[in-house]
């Protein structure tokens, strides 16, 4: 892990450190059974095409558990997570596998934020952000907002 | 017009079900996303943590204790709400994921059983073309076994009637 966050360290306008994510057909499958959400929409393709879409879908709820990791990932153990809300603007569809273990070339998506409020409630230092999700051609296809609290240098 | 028999179950719900944390499936959870965070899945480097113990990801809240026959979807829709939305003619293979936010008070550990009450807060219609699309509002609260709040969720989701276009709803 990287070195703690505090609360001095950013300003309005600071960039959260990136995330970078490869969604594979396996990644999906992963999910599916970890979260629990079978929906064959996410890895048959028998199944999409016969519903009238194209190829398989990412879950919504992995985006989502991706822009929670971009959020824990840079507030860091002494952080916490204190809201966190996002939603689906468009869908996006997750690189088939190369071998067992490889994907094939193509997509990354980017989770990205900023910090748009800084301010003390109490004896809490709290952090707002806007988040969003990129796909591999810069498009936004998720986006949410979250509020962190973060320890401060001067307690 | 949402039909009678599914509006009239906004502000229902209530039924307490329980949900263990256990420490092999956030492992497995955190793996799911390729998230290397030691706090979710290396046990000594979590009991030298702040939290002594692994935590969850913010997010997950464990697995139901009592196996229920329910949803192969991982929302956890109250019984009545799917039973009304199916008898409506807006089947469970037209939802879609319309979005989440959460509160968090307290870190979910690894060992906590949490109990979970899930309430229809709203129910809004969105009109198409070809049919109609209701936008649900479910809000569950998490406490943990001590009694303590961890967490609030608000969960959006989209259901379509059989009849509305494939892609109004525009999101997954």
């Amino acid at each position: 892990m990287s070195e703690q966050l505090y609360w001095e360290d950013i300003e309005v306008g600071s960039e959260i450190t990136p995330l970078a994510k490869i969604a594979t057909t396996q990644m999906l499958v992963r999910w599916a059974g970890a979260s629990g959400d079978f929906n064959p929409l996410h890895y048959d393709s028998a199944y999409v095409a016969s519903v009238g879409l194209g190829q398989v879908i990412i879950h919504g709820a992995l985006k989502r558990q991706w822009l929670i990791q971009l959020m824990t990932d840079w507030i860091g153990e002494q952080g916490f997570l204190k809201k966190f809300s996002c939603q689906y603007g468009a869908m996006d569809y997750p690189r088939h596998m190369k071998s067992i273990s490889e994907p094939q070339d193509g997509e990354t998506w980017y989770c990205r934020g900023k910090v748009t409020k800084k301010y003390v409630d109490g004896t809490l230092h709290l952090v707002d952000c806007k988040i969003s999700l990129e796909n591999g051609k810069g498009e936004i296809t998720t986006s949410g907002r979250a509020t962190v609290i973060l320890p401060s240098k001067s307690v | 017009m949402i039909p009678e028999e599914i509006k009239k179950l906004i502000g229902t719900g209530g039924a307490v079900k329980y949900y263990a944390v256990e420490k092999g499936a956030v492992r497995r959870f955190a793996e799911a996303v390729d998230d290397t965070n030691p706090l979710f899945q290396d046990e000594e480097y979590a009991r030298k943590s702040k939290y002594g113990t692994i935590i969850a990801p913010p997010g997950f809240f464990g697995w139901p204790l009592k196996q229920t026959r329910g949803s192969p979807l991982a929302v956890d829709i109250p019984p009545e709400l799917e039973a009304a939305f199916e008898k409506a003619g807006y089947p469970l293979s037209l939802v879609l994921d319309g979005g989440m936010e959460y509160e968090f008070f307290l870190p979910v550990k690894a060992g906590d059983v949490l109990s979970a009450v899930t309430t229809v807060r709203n129910l809004r219609e969105r009109s198409g073309e070809g049919g109609s699309i209701i936008v649900s509002f479910l809000d569950t609260v998490y406490h943990n076994q001590a009694g303590a709040m961890v967490a609030k969720q608000q969960l959006m989701f989209v259901r379509r009637s059989l009849n509305s276009p494939s892609q109004e709803a525009g999101h997954v």
